[in-house]
């Protein structure tokens, strides 16, 4: 799912089951965020991206993993995150990433929110099968 | 059970989240403050965020129905010191805390409550 041309520098993965699971994401995120040198605001946009889409994947993906990269391309740094889970997926993916759309009773900002906090943004899903989801925060140059 | 602490000035109840919170320990937030904005007859709510780096949907939600029910509890909430990371991420986020009170710090949130109390 990566796009071109990106060099994986360092990566890990985390299991993504429970509420506390989301709380070491966003630390973990948040790490690698000012390791890849993100401003302040940028950080608190991929660590807030990771939240909406952590959350999802434990409440609706019934729990998965994410894989946190810090990757290049060419001289550009920047973090891209990948969460996969083999829940229900998502039957109808425009309507899920409408402002509003939700099935948990939540506000429906999760994926819509995330995919404007970050600067690339891909979501595949096939029902009965699972959901991933990837995004990615470049370093400004 | 892990909590966060609510503290009682006067009239007001204040609370100050120092932790990440995950959201069960949000939730459980809301509904100890809704029960002793009852048992304490509080007037108002000051709640400090200023150590919070990450308000995603579900934190502001619990910070807008936290206004919302101490509304119709006849007490008013105040949300403090919101870093200014956070408030540019929540907003592009897509949520704008409609109906939340906000003030810059502790300072300030305390004198609106006592304020609107005259």
């Amino acid at each position: 799912m990566a796009t071109d041309a990106q060099r994986v520098e360092r990566s890990d993965e985390l299991a993504l089951r429970s509420g506390e699971d989301v709380v070491r994401l966003r630390q973990a995120v948040r790490e690698r965020a000012v390791a890849v040198g993100l401003s302040l605001v940028d950080q608190t946009k991929i660590v807030t991206a990771a939240s909406e889409i952590g959350r999802n994947t434990v409440q609706y993906g019934g729990g998965g993993i994410a894989r946190i990269a810090i990757v290049a391309n060419g001289t550009r740094r920047g973090l891209r995150l990948e969460f996969s889970d083999h829940g229900p997926g998502i039957a109808d993916i425009a309507q899920a990433l409408q402002d509003g759309f939700t099935t948990g009773g939540g506000l429906g900002l999760g994926l819509s929110g995330a995919k404007r906090l970050c600067d690339e943004f891909h979501i595949e899903s096939e029902v009965g099968k699972g959901t991933r989801v990837s995004l990615v925060r470049w370093k400004p140059y | 059970m892990e909590r966060i602490p609510i503290l009682r000035m006067g009239r007001f109840l204040l609370v100050t989240i120092q932790v990440d919170m995950h959201d069960q320990l949000a939730l459980t937030l809301q509904d100890d403050l809704t029960q002793r904005i009852v048992a304490d007859r509080a007037r108002g709510v000051l709640m400090d965020i200023s150590s919070l780096d990450v308000v995603d949907s579900f934190i502001g939600r619990m910070i807008s129905n936290i206004a919302a029910m101490s509304r119709v509890l006849d007490a008013q909430t105040v949300v403090v010191g919101m870093q200014p990371a956070v408030a540019i991420t929540l907003v592009e986020l897509g949520l704008d805390l409609a109906g939340v009170r906000t003030a810059l710090n502790v300072e300030r949130g305390m004198a609106l409550l006592q304020q609107s109390e005259a």
